[in-house]
């Protein structure tokens, strides 16, 4: 790891220009992606700004009947609360199957959102990878590819996006709060908050130099059946080979997102109206762009027979 | 983000760092990101907490995980390391009341934080009932998993009655309660290489029927 200066924010709008001001300034909250990253050398902040002292960790009520969540507070704790259980199923069953107990003890909401790929070539300093070193090519396409993306790839990265949390918020229509280095705030929706990696993969969010999360809101509730369907290699604490984050109604309409497809949550509202007709007909639209490679072709079969069971699952409790 | 790339070093540069790493150079093998390494000088930063109860004030360097304050600044070596990327629990200690990686987060991020190691649980003479039930039920081979293991039971036992739910959680609005799946999947961030889990797992469930 090479050596960084430290200091703790005092309040979001000094922690924004902070990092604007200050060259190779990183904010660091829970610290589990960035430090991981940071112990291989494929981060090296010159400066950390510890967010863990800002007020951030509060989940409150909006006045449209929603919720606020603080972008501090902890994965264990947006999980647990009981308003996010009743209402916001989806978003406890997705955090709940990501990482470990320990892990998400730790580990925040906008940390969560910001995690970075988990390619095995951008952990691997030893090879071409446009998103960690743009330019120096990608080892993926034409490598091993069995855990990477299906759709919404481009010529330079095929990375997907592999946080579990984000998959449930995309369905749950939510909105990412900032404040900016000249203080000013703004509200990004989750649909548009990842980018698509183009011609320029490493630019992963549409945040600025020094934008700051300060929080997530939720509209207010949708109800419906909440269900999470994580596939991986293993039963606990894996990576999602696929997943499906799904809200269905008692009339079969719904909202569908898939994680692990794609370098964002994958989602497409125009393919909704399909969804009644199964989850082979609604599959075929949402990913009818595909373009898996050798290795990940399975990911399409996977994701359709996932939905299948989402929806079958949906079907015997609404019925 | 940041560009490193644009980060250019003189010959005189590279070689005065070069001193502070002389051996290293010598081999020649280092590639270039390594050697400019030093063009980057360490920072000391002070951070006092609690550990077992007993004030800790440590100066050390900002890139000092807290796992390697407790075993290299405090000599407290019953924490282990195994992955030190938060792969295998390992390193698991409960601070201010939640278990936690210790390797994936900085020590200087717990100022005035109150940190329980393996040491602070019990004593040899003095077991906590989670290590004496690990000790009972053979929870355990080489035992390099064990402090982790150990650390990361008696905070299950808290995180369920504290009603925090799982994956496995059937219903999200019933309280979270103790049952063989509930604590595999809430044990899954403990990995044992010598596979002792069904002891392990003897182990917890006896302590938790004790507190029933
Ligand atoms: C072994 C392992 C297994 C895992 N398994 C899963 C899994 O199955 N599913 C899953 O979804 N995740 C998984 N994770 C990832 C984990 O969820 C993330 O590491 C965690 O959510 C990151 O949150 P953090 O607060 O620790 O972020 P940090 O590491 O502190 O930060 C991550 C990034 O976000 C930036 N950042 C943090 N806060 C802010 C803010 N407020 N505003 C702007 N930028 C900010 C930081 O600068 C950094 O770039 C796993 C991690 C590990 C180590
Ligand atoms: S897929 Fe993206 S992250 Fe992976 S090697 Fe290619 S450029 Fe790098
Ligand atoms: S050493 Fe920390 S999780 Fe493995
Ligand atoms: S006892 Fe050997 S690793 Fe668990």
């Amino acid at each position: 790891m090479k050596p960084f200066s430290y200091e703790r924010a005092t309040s979001p709008a000094a922690a924004a220009a902070a990092a604007a001001r200050t060259e190779g300034a990183k904010f660091i909250a829970g610290g589990t992606n960035l430090l991981d990253l940071m112990k291989i050398g494929v981060e090296e902040p010159m400066h950390l700004i510890d967010l863990n002292g800002l007020a951030l960790d509060t989940i409150e009520a909006t006045s449209d009947g929603g919720l606020r969540i603080g972008a501090l507070v902890r994965n264990t704790d947006l999980a647990a609360d009981q308003r996010v259980r009743r209402d916001y199923g989806l978003l406890s069953r997705a955090l709940l199957a990501g990482a470990s107990g320990q892990l998400r003890n730790k580990a925040t909401t906008a940390g969560n959102l910001l995690q970075r790929t988990r390619c095995p070539y951008f952990y691997d300093t030893n090879q071409p990878c446009n998103k960690r070193l743009p330019g120096s090519g990608c080892a993926a396409i034409g490598g091993s590819s069995r855990s990477l993306a299906v759709i919404g790839g481009s010529a330079s990265c095929i990375a997907v996006q592999p946080s579990d949390m984000a998959v449930a918020m995309r369905v749950l229509d939510a909105v990412v709060e900032t404040v900016r280095a000249d203080g000013q705030t703004r509200r990004i929706p989750i649909a548009d908050f990842h980018r698509l990696p183009g011609a320029r993969p490493h630019v992963e969010t549409v945040l600025e130099r020094g934008e700051l999360i300060t929080g997530v809101t939720l509209p207010k509730p949708v109800g419906g059946m909440h269900i999470y369907h994580k596939v991986r290699d293993r039963a606990s604490y894996a990576f999602a080979l696929v997943s499906v984050a799904a809200i269905v109604q008692k009339d079969g309409s719904g909202r569908v997102a898939l994680g692990g497809v794609a370098p964002k949550p994958w989602r497409d509202e125009a393919a909704e109206p399909y969804l009644p007709q199964g989850a082979k007909i609604f599959t075929a639209h949402l990913l009818a762009n595909a373009t898996p490679t050798g290795e990940n072709a399975f990911k399409v079969v996977l994701a359709e027979r996932t939905l299948h069971a989402v929806l079958a699952e949906a079907k015997g409790d609404a019925s | 983000m940041n560009d490193f790339s644009k980060w250019k070093f003189t010959r005189r540069e590279v070689l005065k760092l070069g001193a502070a790493s002389a051996g290293a150079l010598a081999a020649g093998s280092l590639p270039a990101a390594q050697i400019t390494d030093g063009g980057r000088k360490p920072v000391n930063a002070s951070v006092a907490m609690d550990v077992n109860g007993t004030p800790q004030n440590v100066t050390l360097d900002t890139r000092t995980t807290l796992l390697d304050a407790l075993r290299e600044h405090m000599h407290l070596t019953g924490t282990k390391k195994g992955c030190d990327h938060g792969q295998c629990g390992a390193c698991t200690v409960i601070v201010d009341g939640r278990r936690i990686n210790s390797c994936l987060t900085l020590a200087v991020m717990h100022q005035g934080a109150k940190v329980t190691t393996i040491e602070g649980l019990g004593t040899p003479t003095n077991l906590h009932p989670m290590q004496a039930s690990f000790v009972k039920h053979d929870g355990y081979q080489c035992g390099y998993c064990t402090p982790g293991q150990i650390c990361s039971a008696v905070a299950v036992l808290d995180e369920i009655r504290n009603d925090i739910p799982s994956h496995v959680s059937a219903d999200l609005t019933v309280k979270a309660q103790f049952t063989t799946t509930e604590l595999r999947e809430r044990m899954s961030g403990n990995i044992c290489r010598c596979g002792a889990y069904s002891n392990i797992v003897e182990a917890i469930t006896e302590v938790a029927g004790s507190h029933a």
